[in-house]
């Protein structure tokens, strides 16, 4: 048995000296003349801004945390689908329990919107009957006239639009 | 000869005859069949037909000067372009070519798959951290979080052939597909399955990981020169094993359909051959679909990508277990 | 052959930790942390545990480490020294814990060498699939659904802190 996994070691092995080799091969053949310029990180062209390692969006930790559930749950399947015929009733609807239990976690992860990737508000300028094509974040005069106490400055500006269109 | 550094010499030749060439070959084809369907010429002056193409290539990234960005992380700038070659020598340990040739056969073969396909995130995911380029990052991120995501329907799925096949070795599986392909016995797990190996295999439209329109080159966007190389050698041989895996597993593997009604007793080396013609020309085809879809199909976004894995894949593919479970337990 | 082999991956096992607790770069740590489970996982080979040396790469090398991997980068613990300055207090219990941890250790190391079973040839198909299968959801069914139940939890429980980070700081 232990000889199967050696050929797996050996496969690792070659795939491992075999890059390595390739990189130290070229890594003699080419030339080396650095510059600052050269060895700056790119950012079309400007100067780069800060470094990289910046704390980004946590959607990414929530997405590798349910793929570790489920992972688990995938991994628990692969031997029960081996033997599942020729076990009890009692067994096999165990294991239609289980998969179902987390089903019914994951349903509830989707409902509550957790994997639901940020999509970016469209901002569509829309059409006011008597007023003309105003932005998306326009309101009709009389509730900013509450609030300010003065016309919204945006609605000249629109009326324009509509005149060149 | 000693057995031991026979072995060894063969499963040399296996990778060196087989598996670079075959990524070659794939390089050349994309190039040829993109320029077939943009309706232009392609690469066509280097030998004939342009077929020694790739070999230039090759000979040019040897010879550019590589360079290693100041604020990059050393150390793991250079191991990273190694993970994913690594990675996809040791998948073809277990992939059966015929019925009497293979390398070896694991008890645990599926699950050995899945775990050196979830080992092969690292490989870009570090690229894009190491460079320490805006780029990078996100590209490393996008693919460390698309292929964690796929790697789940495609594991439902395959869990979904091992129920009828009732093993988990890979010559197994392939054995028990002498009659009826998976594809005709599992249609939506071969679905799930080849969408999912797209997506592992940083394919469009799934190459959000190197969307040069928004992110350059993404995860390289730093690397130059054989590192570079590296990682376009893996993604050839990553399509080709993914092809090699979708012909395993859904179509049979190296049988021809329905083999088990028609096709007669052979001798060894007869079937050998056989066998082997027919797999290859069934992963030829698959790595063609591969570079046919990239140059039909355009890009998906980031969104679109995580609703298609985790809210339509992966339930459709529990949901197909469960039902061919019971299919399965009270009629077979 | 397989003393060999046991050397080999004891060995990188134990050299692999060391360099995870004396890397300054947590990133690195993490990485160094990954080979250790891999070669962990080649010692459970070597005891013909094959069902258990897969699942230790796909669910600790690939699942468990990106989770780490992702936590570390979302929290930008690039010096370590910066995060560990602000938990000075707990080396104090931190250092009590880990002597008690290596005293149990000790003595359980220290009370097993006399009482190695001998294994009997059968005992190679023990780590095999079917075997795990039917052991599994045969006898120990019961602990193996409670865990869907604490999985489901963990999952729940998960999604709540997050969604707490969210409406905290929304917009951030």
């Amino acid at each position: 048995m232990l000889a199967e996994y050696g050929y797996v070691l050996m496969f690792l092995a070659i795939g491992c000296v075999f890059t390595a080799v390739t990189l130290l091969v070229a890594g003699l053949l080419r030339p080396n003349r650095p510059s600052p310029e050269k060895l700056m990180t790119y950012e079309c062209g400007e100067e780069p801004v800060g470094s990289a390692w910046i704390q980004y969006n946590h959607r990414f930790y929530v997405i590798a945390l349910m793929f570790l559930v489920f992972e688990v749950e995938v991994v628990l399947l692969f031997p029960w689908a081996t033997v599942f015929q020729d076990m009890g009733w009692y067994a096999f609807w165990a294991m239609i329990v289980f998969v179902s239990l987390i089903f019914i976690g994951f349903l509830y992860e989707l409902g509550k919107g957790a994997l639901q990737w940020d999509k970016p508000q469209p901002q569509i300028p829309r059409y006011v009957e008597g007023v003309g094509v105003v932005p998306h974040h326009w309101k009709p005069e009389s509730e900013v006239a509450d609030v300010v106490g003065q016309p919204a400055a945006n609605v000249s500006g629109s009326t324009q639009d509509t005149a060149t269109e | 000869m000693d057995p031991l550094i026979f072995s060894i010499l063969v499963m040399l030749a296996v990778v060196l005859l087989f598996m670079l060439p075959s990524a070659a070959v794939a390089v050349y084809a994309e190039r040829r069949v993109s320029a077939f369907i943009q309706n232009r010429y392609g690469p066509n002056r280097v030998g004939p037909l342009g077929l020694f193409q790739p070999f230039a290539d090759v000979i040019k990234l040897f010879f550019k000067e590589d360079i290693i960005p100041d604020k990059a992380n050393r150390a793991l700038y250079i191991l990273a372009p190694m993970i994913p070659v690594a990675t996809a020598i040791v998948t073809v340990a277990v992939i059966p070519f015929s019925e009497f040739v293979y390398i070896t056969d694991l008890n645990i073969g599926v699950l050995f798959l899945l775990a050196v396909a979830s080992l092969s995130v690292y490989g870009v995911t570090l690229a894009g951290w190491a460079s320490n380029s805006k780029y990078s990052l996100l590209g490393g991120l996008r693919s460390a979080a698309q292929m964690i995501s796929y790697e789940l329907p495609m594991g439902v799925a395959l869990a979904s052939v091992i129920l009828f096949a009732g093993s988990l070795s890979v010559v197994d599986i392939v054995g028990s597909q002498e009659t009826w392909w998976n594809v005709f016995r599992n249609p939506i797990a071969c679905i799930i399955f080849i969408v999912a190996a797209f997506a592992e295999a940083n394919r469009t439209p799934f190459d959000l990981v190197e969307a040069e329109q928004e992110l350059v080159g993404g995860f390289h966007t730093e690397y130059s020169s054989m590192k570079f190389g590296t990682f376009f050698l893996a993604e050839y041989m990553h399509v080709v094993i993914a092809s090699m895996l979708i012909t395993t597993f859904f179509f049979g593997g190296y049988h021809l359909p329905f083999a088990g009604y028609w096709l007669p007793e052979m001798g060894v080396i007869a079937k050998s051959v056989l066998d082997i013609s027919v797999f290859l020309a069934k992963t030829t085809f698959w790595a063609f679909v591969f570079i046919w879809i990239r140059w039909t199909l355009p890009r998906f976004k980031f969104n679109q990508l995580m609703r298609i894995g985790w809210s339509r894949l992966l339930p459709l593919g529990i949901i197909n277990f469960i039902v061919i479970a019971i299919i399965l337990y009270y009629l077979g | 052959m397989e003393t060999f082999f046991f050397f080999f991956f004891a060995t990188l096992s134990i050299a692999a930790a060391i360099a995870m607790i004396t890397s300054r770069d947590t990133v690195n740590s993490a990485l160094f942390l990954v080979v250790n489970l891999v070669a962990v996982a080649g010692i459970f080979l070597l005891l013909k545990a094959q069902f258990l040396a897969v699942v230790q790469v796909l669910v600790y090398a690939g699942a468990i480490m990106v989770l780490f991997l992702f936590v570390i980068m979302l929290l930008n613990l690039n010096s370590e020294e910066r995060f560990f300055s602000e938990f000075r207090i707990k080396y104090g219990i931190a250092f009590i814990l880990s002597v008690l941890m290596l005293s149990l250790l000790v003595y359980a190391v220290a009370d097993a060498t006399n009482t190695l079973p001998v294994l009997s040839p059968d005992s190679a198909h023990i780590g095999t699939v079917e075997a795990l299968g039917d052991t599994l959801f045969v006898t120990y069914i019961l602990p193996v659904l409670s865990t869907a139940i604490l999985l489901t939890a963990a999952v729940v429980g998960a999604l709540m802190l997050a969604q707490r980070k969210n409406s905290g700081k929304k917009e951030s």
